[in-house]
């Protein structure tokens, strides 16, 4: 059974067809990345799939239940969650406290528990702050706990979005060119990160434009170009697919 | 863990300090001081609600004065038309202003910014416009006279003192209960609603339902406001629910300080005791007074208390770069 099964997904913007009747199944414990051109309909894919944007047709299936038309906030706690590609940090909130609203979806002090601070408000608080701190350890941020997220570096930014993505306890988390931006030493590090993800038992789906990280990480791959599906399957065989370089490099001119 | 612990202290112990400040102080001020100081206090409890809405949550309202009326209004309704006990007009106040803000909030929260500004600047022009036309209930421009004072069984707080404690608990209180809410899981997700609404929904926080809730708090505290007002002045007209005051009120958030609660607090000392100070400049007292509006902004943009607060932080700076240098000596 797929953990994530997406099912003839179109999404059109005017007469622009952003996503077209795109199929693909994410299993359970996979690294699977999403390439193509810009402009291929990535994140739109990654948008849908979250509830931000509504497909125009098909949908998307979490443990063979449809998510489509469900609200962002209601997917996140079925347990999927995500990072930006323009990245979305809560800049004025310091880094441990943009961990801990990643705790939301798993914890209930409401609105009336909160404002007279019921005894169980406490409780949860402390956890909320001790699962976070251990969350920002793991992704190698604890040193920086206090600071606030807008004074963090590009690199930190990006390993931020993941740690609060991690703190909903995700199935699966959906990664939006987590390594834009970053250095050769990075990239690496971010790397071993994903591969960490992936051994806590949380699958992952990534959008990227490394090549080199994408081929040496992920379990299966799929090609978009032009919100089509035209290549999906193990790095080596992507790498060697000639609808997929000529989506890349263009089609050679032949030469009469 | 380190960090929690320090967080409690840090939040309780200014405010040990304020409410022993706020109860010392009526055996050293004059009884005209005392009644300026009860504005003060009314006027901080809606400058708090609305610095939940809109410091916290990024939310514009300027509109409040009209829930700040919807309070005083239905306070005063209740107890001279009805004869009701003042409790039940305050309850009543709270029900009616929290019910209004959930009907109007519902439609007007989907809007951003300078719409959601434009959405409730129309709803309190319309609720003035109510006041002063819906005579049969509200008295028109005559108003409503000789609105019963707070009373518990036989005792009634009928002096400036008693009133002043009254007003200032209550301030106290609905203090605590602010920075309850933004100490907590519902704060940072409102918080996150001001940071990106897009990452507080991927991270599952329901904003549309935040968003409804605060606005909903932050009407509650006007109304409680307004019916202290009712019951300390006694007798209400439409005039002090105009537009004029939604800006006024957003002037005290914004001087004192949007991203602090107690920015409101501070703002609605300094905005209230302001124009009473300023009298002996007689005719020129609007301009000084706009004079030093303007150097706030200019000077400390992001208002008194965070502007101060960095005032602090900079000077402890320099006396570690001076520490750091005279060691090496």
């Amino acid at each position: 059974m797929a953990l994530l099964r997406i099912e003839k997904l179109t999404k059109a913007y005017g007469g622009l067809v952003a996503v077209d009747a795109v199929n693909f199944k994410i299993y359970e414990g996979q690294i699977k990345a999403l390439i193509g051109p810009n402009g291929a309909g990535k994140t739109t894919i990654f948008n849908l799939i979250t509830g931000m944007e509504k497909p125009d047709e098909g949908g998307a299936f979490f443990n063979e239940q449809s998510i489509t038309g469900l609200k962002p906030h209601q997917i996140a706690r079925l347990g999927i969650s995500r990072t930006f590609q323009n990245i979305q940090l809560f800049g004025e909130m310091t880094v441990l406290e943009n961990v801990m609203v990643g705790r939301h979806p798993r914890t209930k002090a409401d609105f009336f528990a909160s404002a007279f601070r019921l005894p169980l408000v406490g409780r949860e608080e402390r956890a909320i702050a001790e699962d976070s701190f251990e969350l920002a350890k793991f992704i190698g941020i604890a040193s920086k706990a206090r600071a606030l997220a807008k004074n963090l570096s590009h690199g930190e930014r990006r390993l931020l979005e993941i740690a609060r993505a991690l703190a909903t306890e995700p199935e699966i988390i959906l990664l939006d060119e987590p390594a834009a931006g970053l250095n050769d030493r990075e990239t690496g590090e971010l790397g071993e990160l994903i591969y960490r993800i992936r051994d806590k038992g949380i699958t992952v789906f990534l959008v990227e434009h490394n090549m080199g990280l994408v081929m040496e990480i992920s379990d299966e791959v799929v090609v978009l170009d032009h919100g089509k599906k035209i290549a999906e399957g193990p790095p080596l065989l992507i790498q060697e697919d000639e609808q997929v370089i000529e989506a890349y490099l263009g089609k050679e001119i032949e030469h009469a | 863990m380190q960090v929690k612990e320090n967080g409690i202290l840090k939040k309780y112990i200014p405010l040990a300090v304020f409410a022993l400040a706020i109860f010392l102080l009526p055996s050293h001020i004059s009884n005209y001081e005392m009644k300026t100081l009860i504005f003060v206090g009314i006027n901080a409890i809606v400058a708090m609600g609305l610095c939940l809405l809109m410091g916290y949550a990024g939310q514009i309202s300027i509109g409040h004065a009209a829930f700040y009326g919807i309070g005083a209004y239905t306070s005063a309704i209740i107890t001279t038309t009805y004869g009701l006990s003042v409790w039940i007009g305050f309850l009543a106040a709270i029900l009616l202003s929290g019910l209004v803000a959930l009907l109007i909030g519902i439609p007007s929260l989907r809007l951003k910014g300078h719409y959601l500004a434009m959405a409730t600047l129309g709803f309190g022009e319309i609720m003035f416009v109510l006041f002063v036309e819906m005579e049969q209930l509200t008295g028109g421009t005559e108003g409503i006279l000789s609105i019963p004072p707070l009373s518990i069984g036989k005792f009634i707080f009928a002096t400036s003192q008693q009133i002043y404690y009254v007003v200032w608990i209550v301030t106290i209180l609905l203090l605590v209960v602010a920075l309850n809410v933004i100490h907590s899981r519902v704060g940072r997700a409102l918080r996150a609603v001001h940071g990106s609404e897009i990452a507080a929904q991927a991270m599952g926080v329901n904003t549309a339902k935040y968003k409804i809730q605060i606005f909903v708090l932050s009407a509650v505290y006007a109304g409680i406001a307004g019916s202290l007002y009712a019951h300390f002045v006694n007798f209400i007209n439409p005039t002090p629910f105009t537009l004029n005051f939604s800006i006024i009120l957003v002037i005290i958030v914004v001087v004192g300080g949007m991203s602090s609660i107690w920015g409101a607090l501070a703002g609605a000392f300094v905005m209230t005791l302001l124009p009473e100070y300023l009298r002996v400049f007689q005719e020129y007292n609007l301009i000084i007074y706009a004079l030093i509006l303007m150097s706030v902004m200019i000077f400390m943009p992001s208002g008194l208390v965070p502007g101060f607060l960095n005032l602090i932080n900079q000077f402890k700076q320099r006396e570690g770069i001076w520490r750091f240098l005279e060691s090496k000596n």
